[in-house]
């Protein structure tokens, strides 16, 4: 149980240890590596959405001077994989090969056909004209909605609906969600008004500013290495060992610093295809994809439809919620249709509610996990059908969402009873904070929402180190994207009883430290951090076993306190308290170096909730959007380095607004992507936004030795439906489409 | 008694039960007994996680039970 307790090092910012190689360039990134005799790989891909693949002649391009290998689908094992990718939307693994090469259909613009790897990136680029590809093209499926009608062209004619007993028809709906409580008629009765609309969100990408990007170097036995820019390289070097039919011991893979994931790199794309094109050249072989790549062929977030009903009592009381949502899942099955269905309605508390989700296959890119992958969508329709109801009730939105929120007992709408939770503290911060007792500017509204993730587990791994002088080596699994190497340096510090500055983080290969599962979920700072912890009591524990016998104490006299062995009360020694320092010189008399483990599965996350508010004033003669001030708030549980957090807040904030205000894929009717780059796919830029403030609610998880939650979810959740109902209400006119672009908005303000 | 609830896709396998009673202490017997009274019920318990009084495992096994203990199955929740 964490209690509330005064922390030394947890709590604290200190500046982040990997930040000077990050702004000097000395930081390794995914295409940084650079070995003897590389050669570099590059994709071609398909020019249609939507084809059969008649044959592929990779001759032409062996045939070149320079090219070393070249490779289809055809080269790789067939059949079915055991297991699924991690991540929301991660699918089968055997879905996961054909979309890191297409076997006998091409089923989005841009799917990988077949690769080369030549002396340098300009030849293989060249070469990937001389393979011949024969298609035959079949008709796009484009629409979500069209995509489920009977009638609609299928992407793949083997999928069945997944449903208890199978359907006679193949469908484009892969899998449907639902959830049900109470009695929707009698909700729906007793209600005194109902707001009912239908929103929808555009297919968007996380927009990782680091493309992916690897090094393999595959020995002429088949062993070899992996350097890759990944969430999880241990299940990289999984995924990558079955889609190879390899033994995983043979492949080592090393995690390079990452610029960025968000959800979108705990998927191969080029890892199988670099080590392939290593093993048949038999030279170091590199890949990273360009910008357009990255847009055509990785992520995005799954396009939706969302039909959504609620009614509501004069006093604000909801009475029942109905919700159906089309998701995109892209080519393949695995759109977050249940996070969507379980987390629409995880803030409050209802009696009566429908929700039904469907991943929906189409000819676009397989979708991949996205923060809080399902919520930003799901949430966003009922977020601002509550903001309508607010109005309609003339009911401040921060009162409606008190009078009906979810607290420590209350039934989630996804089963289980809420153990302690720190929602109605995030809504009374809010409704506290000085900015939402500010005057809202003229011109502009004032949009307010929720949002949830429930935040994972999962297993990790860490080892911790004593140096001979006291300092501090830890050991872990999880690629650092957020900051994690100060928090568990922070962590292991406040453990140990020493000072931040004594401890070094490490993030080791998949030969130096146990298994760790991705870094996704809001899962590191817990489930890592949890790791690192016990570790550290390994520590401890054996710390004072040395110092009993340097004493001629029981083990059970001693005790740890401010990095020191001493004495325990009431013990009658005449001794010095020994140091880690003092403990660690004189290792090899008492058993050699001293280091702890754990390795563990962490159960328990604490769900985190959020709520932010904005005042956003439209330009009525444009269309510009500016967002006058925004604030997020949300509930870390424990911020364990609380810069981070706010940091994770604003990011969050940012892509929500994003997503919300201009970014969208953009498709024609032949189903190819119209703006593949950051010129016409518009993310935020700095001047495009203002000090994202933030305001860090701490309701300590009972299952983390120091509270934590995770915070890396949450955030992007609340942004979008902000955005809609502070352009709502400054319009004075529901807009329910995003994105919300200037000529969008026009075209509202135009009717 | 252990009251186990089954959502919808549990309970169209488990001839419409929604809600059971289980004389267990620990986790590992009520998949023992699910999985006796429902095989089919096998490929969706190993792709699920668990709700145990509101503490969500994904990977539960053989957790113990209190008398009035609760439980739930739920997808399994990843993140990005």
């Amino acid at each position: 149980m964490a209690e509330a307790r005064e922390f030394k090092q947890i709590g604290t910012s200190p500046v982040r240890p990997d930040g000077i190689d990050k702004v000097t360039g000395r930081a390794q990134f995914g295409a940084d590596m650079i070995l003897p005799n590389m050669i570099h790989g590059k994709v071609l891909r398909s020019p249609h959405a939507h084809a059969k693949i008649k044959s592929v002649d990779l001759s032409g391009a062996l045939a070149i001077p320079g090219v070393f290998a070249a490779i289809s689908g055809a080269d790789f094992p067939g059949g079915a994989l055991e297991g699924e990718a991690s991540g929301e939307g991660g699918g089968s693994l055997t879905d996961i090969a054909k979309n890191v090469i297409a076997r006998n259909k091409v089923l989005y613009h841009g799917h990988a056909v077949a690769a080369v790897a030549a002396s340098t990136p300009r030849l293989a680029q060249e070469a990937l004209k001389a393979i011949k590809v024969e298609y035959e093209t079949l008709p796009p499926v484009l629409d979500v909605v069209a995509a489920m009608a009977d009638a609609s062209p299928l992407v793949d004619e083997n999928n069945f609906t997944n449903l208890p007993e199978k359907p006679e028809n193949p469908s484009n709906v892969a899998n449907v969600g639902r959830l049900e409580r109470g009695n929707l008629d009698e909700g729906f009765a007793a209600a005194d008004i109902v707001v009912e609309r239908e929103f929808k969100c555009p297919m968007a990408h996380q927009g990782y500013i680091e493309p992916h990007a690897c090094v393999a170097s595959i020995d002429e036995t088949g062993r070899g290495t992996v350097w890759c820019s990944t969430q999880g390289h241990f299940e990289f070097r999984t995924a990558t060992a079955k889609m190879l039919n390899k033994n995983i011991a043979d492949l080592k893979f090393v995690a390079t610093e990452i610029g960025g994931g968000f959800g979108g790199k705990t998927v191969v794309y080029l890892e199988p295809l670099a080590t392939m094109l290593s093993e048949k050249s038999g030279r170091p072989v590199k890949m990273s994809m360009s910008r357009e790549e990255v847009f055509r062929a990785t992520g995005p977030a799954s396009g939706t439809v969302a039909r959504v009903k609620v009614g509501l009592k004069n006093d604000g009381t909801i009475t029942a919620a109905q919700s159906w949502i089309a998701f995109e899942a892209g080519a393949f099955a695995g759109a977050p249709y249940m996070p969507g269905a379980m987390t629409i309605y995880a803030p409050y508390k209802l009696e009566n509610f429908l929700v039904e989700t469907f991943d929906v296959l189409v000819n676009k890119p397989k979708v991949a996990a996205y923060r809080a992958p399902g919520a930003p969508q799901a949430m966003h329709a009922f977020e601002c059908a509550l903001d309508e109801a607010a109005q309609l009730l003339d009911m401040d939105p921060i009162d409606l969402r008190l009078h009906n929120a979810a607290e420590e007992g209350t039934q989630a709408s996804y089963g289980p009873k809420y153990p302690v939770i720190g929602f109605r503290e995030c809504l009374e911060a809010a409704k506290n904070h000085p900015n939402y007792a500010a005057p809202i500017p003229e011109g502009a509204g004032r949009g307010v929402a929720a949002g949830f993730w429930f935040n994972v587990g999962m297993q990790s791994s860490a080892e911790v180190h004593i140096n001979d002088n006291g300092t501090v080596m830890v050991v872990e699994g999880s690629p650092d994207i957020g900051g994690s190497r100060a928090s568990m340096c922070l962590m292991a510090a406040e453990t140990l009883g020493i000072e931040y500055a004594d401890v070094r983080a490490q993030v080791g290969d998949t030969e130096s430290t146990g298994f760790c599962n991705v870094t996704g979920g809001s899962r590191t700072t817990f489930a890592t951090g949890m790791a690192v912890t016990q570790a550290c009591e390994d520590v401890i524990a054996d710390c004072k076993r040395r110092a009993a016998m340097t004493w001629g104490l029981d083990e059970d006299q001693v005790e740890w306190e401010d990095g020191q062995a001493i004495p325990g009360p009431g013990v009658n020694a005449d001794v010095k308290p020994l140091s880690l320092a003092e403990l660690a010189g004189k290792a090899a008399k008492t058993g050699g170096p001293i280091q702890g483990r754990a390795s563990l599965n962490a159960q328990g996350a604490g769900a985190s909730f959020s709520v932010n508010f904005a005042d956003i004033r439209v330009d009525r003669e444009t269309g510009k959007v500016d967002v006058l001030s925004y604030t997020a708030i949300q509930d870390a549980g424990k911020a364990i380095h609380p810069a981070y957090v706010e940091g994770q807040m604003q990011g969050g904030a940012a892509q929500g607004l994003g997503w919300a205000l201009n970014e969208e894929y953009i498709f024609d009717d032949a189903g190819i992507l119209q703006n593949a780059g950051f010129l016409d796919y518009r993310i935020p830029v700095a001047s495009d936004l203002p000090m994202i403030d933030t305001h860090i609610v701490e309701v300590a998880n009972p299952r983390h030795p120091f509270g934590v939650r995770g915070v890396g979810e949450t955030p992007i959740v609340a942004p979008l439906a902000v955005a809609t109902n502070a352009i709502s209400r400054s319009l004075q006119q529901r807009v329910c489409e995003l994105p919300l672009s200037p000529p969008r908005l026009l075209a509202e303000i135009d009717g | 008694m252990v009251k186990v609830v089954l959502s919808e896709n549990f309970s169209v396998l488990a001839d419409g039960c929604r809600e059971l009673e289980l004389p267990v202490d620990n986790y590992r017997d009520v998949i023992a007994e699910l999985v006796a009274r429902w095989p089919q019920l096998t490929p969706l318990l190993e792709r699920s996680s668990v709700a145990i009084d509101g503490l969500i495992y994904q990977d539960a096994m053989y957790e113990p039970l209190q008398s009035d203990s609760e439980i739930f199955f739920m997808p399994r929740i990843e993140g990005g």
